[in-house]
């Protein structure tokens, strides 16, 4: 499991194993004129190296503040986290060593070619002139960059930057890499190709951490997926595992014409239907969670109709990440 | 070994990577050892890329309003009869009059001091903290951000001193015939010291300009900071000549301009009445701590949030 309980988190004090991220009550509240803004509320992180894990959440939960923090670019206002064995307030440096970062906006040096990006981030690490540009070749040539070489980076297309981006968090060789919605914004095609690199790179052991809103990203890719809303886990496992702590349910939803009566659930028997484990209503819509859902979507119409409501769509969700937020959260995921 | 092959069909890329070039990138990557003189070293290395391929603009920006200056006041003015000098009992020197070129030539190499100075930095500072924050880029470099910014500094600062450079022949060759500036080194160390400490509080007050300043609105720098610092910098005449003006000459002390403007008279053409070269020092050096000090402060609050 990879939640810390909250038992763990008053006896433990720093890591007691080697873990490639770890936190411990990790907060951040930013201050504004309009009042406080909690960004993140205490998370509990631990990922073994060569894990491929996932943050899992809506625009605004609290991903890319999370990310800030374990990268040393955002400072938490409680709780602590370690990266690669190093504390990210106490040792920013030893973790900015360690670590490798595609951030979610275009970050590359835009006043630098495609090969000068690589080869300056190789110098910062340390890499001679000579072995910078031998590193920045071989980047160049597995990230399909070759007839880019020497563009400058701000005409690169969004596919191009992207896997430029990846390169260049690879350039020293990261014990950790932080994807922070790496796909956003890209075609499905130049997606696919992205995740097959990152596949890849997971298969030599490299540890990453991604944050994606594409439910069906983290399927794909993570070992394991932390779901994340209002700054808070909600819950954390592989996907079997969520599913099978979550509830591993069909959810029918079907949505009317009209606002649906509270209470017509219950009084249609639907939440006493055999393997229903909730039903509810949700403005104009009738949602029901079921291990057998057989027939349901058939029932749940027949009941809408004879309280004078007319369809206007249903779906039916087979147990997947969609419906462990949809039972985590009671209301659908809002990408 | 995968044998996954990736598609590259958005680049037209014919070297498609495959599986095994990328983890070869793992398996095979060099072992980095940063330090911190590496680092910076690097990071002052991409600054002259950048700076060379940014050259011809810089070079212009650099060349443009000193010349026009010297064209206009140490050429047009004296040939239409309308040449400005300067009482020598006023400035304090020994003979004669002060034509104008000679107070224009250690002004208007302050005034490039300030101007590349500032904007040295300032410029990149609001690019990179524009909505897609490139800072990021060198705020994952394995250094403390202060680093950083004393590298931005040091950059700045660089630029600074090269601009003034490039002007001081013009501001020496540009002038209508008898109308030549009278410029006498007598110790070189003194000018290049005066030069640096300029050249390093003008970047200092760059960094903390360019951190505090809301990047939309960075054009009322010209406005309210620079076009002031510069008229009140005792670019134009030299800061003894104000004792007329009593609460201006004071005034005009909280200005790091004019300091910079001094301190050059100084080393440049020391018959013109100057301040002594002790305050000078003091205020550039003391000028430097301060901004300097603020300036890192405020970098690392705006890349850190």
């Amino acid at each position: 499991m990879t939640t810390a309980t909250a038992q763990d988190r008053e006896t433990t004090p720093s890591p007691a194993r080697p873990a490639a991220i770890r936190t411990q009550d990790l907060r951040k509240t930013y201050k504004s004129s309009r009042g406080d803004v909690e960004a993140v509320r205490g998370i509990d992180l631990d990922i073994p190296p060569g894990e491929f894990f996932g943050l899992l959440g809506p625009n605004g939960a609290g991903k890319s503040t999370t990310i800030g923090m374990l990268t040393t670019l955002v400072r938490p206002t409680g709780g602590r986290a370690w990266v690669a064995g190093h504390d990210v307030t106490r040792e920013p440096v030893e973790v900015k060593r360690r670590i490798g970062v595609v951030t979610q906006n275009n970050t590359l040096d835009l006043q630098l070619t495609v090969a000068e990006n690589l080869q300056f981030r190789s110098r910062f690490f340390g890499l001679s002139a000579r072995t910078a540009a031998k590193r920045a070749e071989a980047l160049i040539d597995a990230f399909g960059l070759g007839d880019r070489r020497n563009a400058m980076a701000d005409q690169l297309s969004g596919g191009q930057a992207r896997r430029l981006l990846i390169a260049r968090a690879l350039v020293h060789k990261p014990d950790v890499l932080f994807l922070d919605e790496p796909t956003a914004g890209l075609d499905p095609q130049t997606r696919v190709n992205l995740w097959d690199i990152l596949t890849v790179l997971h298969e030599q052991g490299q540890t990453i951490l991604l944050t994606t809103h594409y439910m069906e990203e983290a399927e794909a890719l993570c070992d394991r997926v932390a779901v994340v809303d209002h700054g808070q886990v909600l819950a954390a496992g592989t996907l079997e595992e969520l599913k099978e702590d979550v509830g591993a349910v069909t959810v029918v939803t079907v949505r009317f014409e009209q606002p649906v009566p509270d209470g017509l659930a219950e009084r249609a028997g639907l939440a006493a239907r055999p393997g229903v484990t909730k039903a509810e209503t949700d403005g104009d819509q009738l949602r029901v969670f079921s291990a057998d859902p057989e027939g349901l979507l058939g029932d749940l119409i027949a009941t809408g109709t004879a309280a004078g409501l007319h369809v206007r769509d249903a779906t039916q969700l087979k147990p997947s990440l969609e419906t462990v937020f949809l039972t985590l959260t009671g209301r659908e995921y809002r990408e | 070994m995968t044998a996954t092959t990736i598609n590259t069909a958005d680049t037209g890329a014919a070297d498609a990577p495959v599986a095994a070039s990328i983890a070869a990138l793992i398996t095979n990557a060099p072992v980095p050892h940063p330090t911190l003189p590496k680092t910076f070293a690097a990071m002052m290395a991409r600054e002259f890329r950048v700076l060379g391929r940014n050259a011809p603009s810089t070079f212009v920006r650099a060349v443009v309003q000193p010349l026009l200056f010297v064209f206009v006041f140490a050429y047009v003015f004296p040939k239409i009869g309308s040449g400005f000098t300067l009482g020598a009992g006023r400035t304090g020197a020994g003979s004669g009059s002060t034509n104008f070129a000679t107070i224009l030539v250690p002004g208007l190499m302050a005034s490039q001091l300030l101007m590349q100075g500032i904007f040295g930095v300032t410029m990149p500072l609001v690019s990179e903290f524009s909505w897609q924050r490139t800072i990021e880029d060198r705020a994952l470099a394995p250094v403390p951000i202060r680093v950083l910014a004393v590298q931005k500094m040091t950059a700045g600062a660089i630029q600074s001193f090269i601009g003034a450079c490039i002007v001081l022949p013009i501001v020496l060759l540009v002038h209508a015939a008898g109308q030549a500036p009278h410029v006498h080194v007598t110790n070189w160390f003194l000018f290049a010291l005066i030069l640096v400490a300029a050249a390093t509080v003008t970047s200092a007050l760059g960094m903390l300009l360019g951190t505090m300043m809301d990047p939309r609105k960075m054009q009322v720098m010209f406005a309210v900071i620079l076009l002031p610092a510069t008229m009140l910098g005792c670019v134009y005449y030299p800061w003894s000549a104000l004792h007329s003006i009593r609460w201006l000459q004071i005034l005009v002390l909280i200005n790091p301009m004019v300091y910079m403007s001094e301190g050059l008279r100084a080393v440049l053409t020391p018959s013109v009445g100057h301040m002594p070269l002790w305050a000078v020092l003091l205020a550039l050096v003391g000028g430097t701590a301060v901004f300097g000090y603020l300036g890192v402060r405020s970098l690392s609050n705006r890349v850190l949030n």
